[in-house]
């Protein structure tokens, strides 16, 4: 019986980290979805979303309190100025080398700039100290037997549901979202049809970047502190789910970034793997994952070749 | 003897037969054509005999060996080469780099010849300069060895393309419409070139081309596609009468 | 910015001609054998640290810039090396018997790392070099055998000809000597049949294959030949640093070499040596202003490959 409890135990907290890796992989696939970009900042965006949200929460925490609404304003003002930070990133950044028409390499060897920028920047502004957030949200939940579930828990899974909603919505019912999706298919068709294609680019970027941000913050209350580093592991695992849905695909990287959760934390459970290899565990799926099945779940095969 | 035997292959994308059931045979030492109208899926069975694409079902036997869904490179060891239709030089190479690029599967020295300077090697890459050079001078742009490809004039970039296959030194040769974006002379010139290749070379010539005089003029045997099915094969003579193939190209009367 | 590249160029112009380039050569060779007679410790540090970062610049480089394969995790191979080296020599080998043994294990990581991951996308092929980077990283800080998270201590100093190395001097000539040695073969590798091969894919993969060049191979090979310079270099690495911890080969590393490569202009000998002394030389001479060292070099890699996406050394016109 206890083993029962322990797996709903586990897949509670394996549906909450899923949530964030869900969030951060659909910036990376929406991005790479438009532009081919593996975006290799994205993991930082989250990063300084998370600061931001702490900043946010340190202004507006005063006059609204630290609970649930301070928490509330602290992510959307996040999510606002992360969004522009990433289309900031867009413009000066990639869009200079995607006019040149430069290789590949090089726009994401640019990403990795970036990344180093963010991160280094954080560093320096934060001398490289952890950051406790603080709020006032309790321990209180409900409980089923051993199973402990939070309020926090609940509202985490239920808002990262909202805005995957509103995303979904955006995509698919909007005129940006339907010039989003032309471009994915053909950018020199979609110029010749008078979409402002570097617009809606740099639309993308706000999206995912502010997605990212969402992540962030509610990482930040839900474990409570923050570093500079935390980007770049969460980066590369929310690539892995993007993956494993199928880059590219929106409702894969939903899936996919819950799959990751689930398994990374069924795989922590297991005697043999334990948290020292846990990032071993994610990394090897990753690997597994490209080799053998590179268009993931949800992810269109290519014709051959040529 | 036929060098190059196709029997019933079928290249199928998802739901769409690009190529169905195709079969022909091409005798050693002639010049064949393949032709057919717009997307008629000569490309495509053009790809499945380079191994660009892999082939459904079927057979293809060059040399009475198997390269069904064989990897290009294989195939081109072999003895069978390709040029491409839009031309696919190394651009920031020199024209002497380029063609040296066929001789490649004709050589072997690996990592340590390279780094030791093995007299083998030393004299390996003489002979690759030699044999590229005959190539050039083969299709007349000798003069050009040492230019970038991206510098020079289309009709000469062509020909990089043809002595870079020739280099492979194949028994077969497959030209992806050679005389895309040629003018008149340079397509008469293209004519005596593939003449030349077969009878000084030996090598047996396969094309792919839309333009019916270079097709009539130079082709012994012609094998007409529609709809990725063959639809008749012979001599010029035979397939510019017959009526499924002037249905193919004009369209039957009675349609619209 | 605009000028200091302009500088280059104009340097490389009056360089021009093969007799002025072959006696700057000279005099830079000789300044370069004279250093340790005129310079203090501190210099002979730095400088010994720059010839080994030039020798890692130049193995990545083959992969990067002849091959035009991305890899994020090339400190696997650095480490790979360095292990190997320090755990033979823990169990009483001779140093340079382990070098053949590091050789050895790099290259089979090359083939396992590269074996089933070539045929990947560029962008693919980065994420999973960065994975199997942090494998090596995290596999070194959980096994007993690499000593854990605090590494291996007290590797010995070789000795040649009874004469044991233990002078920084000892091991600035070493590493000038493992230098000329890469550029040399790296210079080979590139007028050869395989480093053409390499060209051809990189410019035109389909076109490379249509010619007869077998893609996967021929992207292996450059694989191996990277591990085997990744690991070389680890091997000394060890005993020059009588210790290692898995910290030292994190991806910032990686990305560190990568970056020397980059900017120095891929697949460019005189590049990637440019490169590499930049890399050392930028953070020593800025070391004043401490941390901000590494946030400006993370904006001066997105301008450079903004403006100059070619890297720093210029192309060679044809």
């Amino acid at each position: 019986m206890t083993v029962f409890y322990i797996v709903i135990q586990q897949i509670v907290n394996g549906l909450i980290l899923g949530s964030f890796y869900s969030l951060i992989a659909l910036g990376y696939s929406m991005v790479y979805g438009i532009i081919k970009l593996l975006n290799f900042a994205h993991g930082d965006i989250y990063m300084v979303g998370a600061f931001v949200g702490y900043g946010a929460l340190g202004i507006f925490g005063s006059v609204l309190g630290v609970g649930w609404l301070g928490i509330a304003v602290a992510l959307l003002i996040s999510m606002f100025l992360v969004g522009l930070l990433g289309m900031l990133v867009h413009r000066l950044a990639y869009q200079p080398l995607i006019n040149k028409q430069a290789p590949r390499m090089s726009l994401l060897i640019t990403a990795v700039g970036v990344s180093f920028t963010l991160f280094n920047g954080v560093m320096v502004l934060t001398n490289g100290e952890y950051k406790t957030f603080s709020t006032s949200l309790g321990y209180e939940g409900i409980s089923l037997g051993l199973v402990n579930i939070t309020y926090t828990q609940i509202i985490m899974v239920v808002a990262t549901a909202i805005l995957m909603l509103a995303l979904y919505w955006f995509i698919n019912r909007t005129m940006y979202g339907k010039a989003m999706r032309a471009i994915a298919l053909d950018q020199d068709a979609c110029r010749l049809m008078g979409i402002n294609v570097t617009k809606t680019i740099s639309l993308t970027f706000f999206v995912g970047s502010a997605l990212a941000a969402a992540a962030g913050v509610m990482a930040g209350v839900y474990y409570g502190s923050i570093q500079f580093y935390m980007g770049f592991v969460i980066g590369l695992k929310a690539f892995t789910a993007a993956v494993i849905g199928g880059i590219g695909s929106i409702p894969g990287a939903m899936i996919g970034g819950l799959v990751l959760g689930l398994l990374e934390t069924a795989g922590t459970q297991l005697p043999f793997i334990g948290s020292a290899w846990k990032d071993v565990f994610s990394f090897g799926i990753l690997i597994l994952l490209l080799v053998f099945k590179p268009t993931g779940i949800f992810g269109k095969s290519e014709i051959e070749r040529m | 003897m036929s060098i190059l035997e196709v029997q019933k292959l079928t290249l199928r994308f998802g739901g769409l037969t690009a190529v169905s059931n195709l079969s022909f045979e091409l005798e050693e030492n002639t010049i064949m054509s393949l032709i057919g109208p717009n997307g008629a899926g000569k490309t495509s069975a053009f790809n499945c005999l380079t191994g660009f694409y892999k082939g459904s079902e079927g057979e293809i036997l060059f040399k009475g060996q198997s390269i069904f869904r064989q990897k290009p490179h294989k195939i081109t060891k072999l003895g069978m080469a390709r040029t491409f239709q839009n031309l696919r030089l190394f651009k920031d190479m020199t024209v002497l780099e380029n063609v040296m690029s066929g001789m490649h599967s004709r050589t072997k020295a690996g990592v340590f010849g390279a780094i030791l300077r093995l007299p083998s090697q030393v004299h390996e890459e003489q002979r690759i300069r030699q044999v590229s050079k005959e190539c050039l001078d083969f299709v007349g742009i000798l003069d050009k060895e040492s230019r970038l490809a991206r510098n020079l004039a289309y009709g000469d970039q062509r020909r990089v393309e043809w002595a870079r296959a020739l280099a492979t030194q194949p028994q077969l040769l497959l030209l992806d419409e050679p005389a895309a974006g040629l003018n008149q002379d340079e397509k008469e010139q293209l004519v005596g070139l593939i003449r030349r290749i077969r009878k000084d070379l030996g090598i047996t010539v396969l094309l792919i081309e839309h333009d019916m005089g270079l097709v009539m003029k130079v082709s012994e045997k012609i094998v007409v596609i529609d709809y990725g099915q063959k639809i008749a094969e012979g001599t010029a003579e035979e397939v510019k009468n017959n009526p499924r193939v002037i249905e193919a190209y004009l369209g039957k009367e009675d349609e619209e | 910015m605009g000028n200091s590249v302009g500088g280059i160029d104009r340097f490389r112009k009056i360089l021009g001609d093969r007799k002025t380039q072959g006696a700057a050569l000279a005099v830079l060779i000789i300044f370069v054998i004279l250093l340790p007679l005129v310079a203090n410790n501190y210099i002979e540090e730095v400088a010994t640290n720059t010839l080994f970062y030039i020798v890692l610049a130049l193995g990545l480089n083959i992969v990067v810039g002849y091959a035009g394969l991305v890899d994020l995790g090339y400190a696997a191979f650095f480490a790979v090396g360095a292990y190997t080296t320090g755990i033979l020599m823990h169990y009483g080998w001779n140093f340079w018997l382990t070098i053949p043994m590091a050789v050895l294990f790099s290259v089979i990581a090359g083939v396992i790392i590269g074996g089933p991951t070539l045929r990947l996308r560029s962008d693919y092929l980065a994420i999973v070099t960065l994975g199997f980077g942090e494998i090596t990283r995290i596999t070194a800080r959980n096994l007993k055998i690499t000593g854990g998270a605090s590494g291996l201590v007290g590797i010995q100093r070789p000795s040649i000809f009874g004469h044991i190395l233990n002078q920084i001097t000892d091991f600035y000539y070493l590493f000038f000597i493992l230098v000329i040695l890469a550029v040399l073969v790296a210079m080979r590798l590139h007028n050869s049949r395989l480093g053409r091969a390499w060209q051809y894919i990189r410019e035109d993969e389909d076109a490379a294959e249509a010619m007869g060049i077998d893609p996967v191979k021929t992207k292996l090979y450059a694989y191996m030949i990277g591990a085997a310079f990744g690991g070389i270099a680890g091997a000394f690495f060890a005993v020059k640093m009588t210790a290692i911890s898995p910290e030292t080969f994190a991806f910032t590393q990686s990305a560190m070499i990568l970056l020397a490569v980059i900017l120095g202009g891929m697949g460019k000998i005189p590049g990637a040596i440019l490169g590499a002394v930049f890399l050392v030389l930028f953070p020593e001479i800025f070391r004043g202003i401490g941390q901000t060292r590494m946030l400006f070099f993370g904006i001066m890699l997105v301008i450079i490959m903004v403006f100059r996406p070619q890297g720093l050394w210029p192309e060679r016109k044809g």
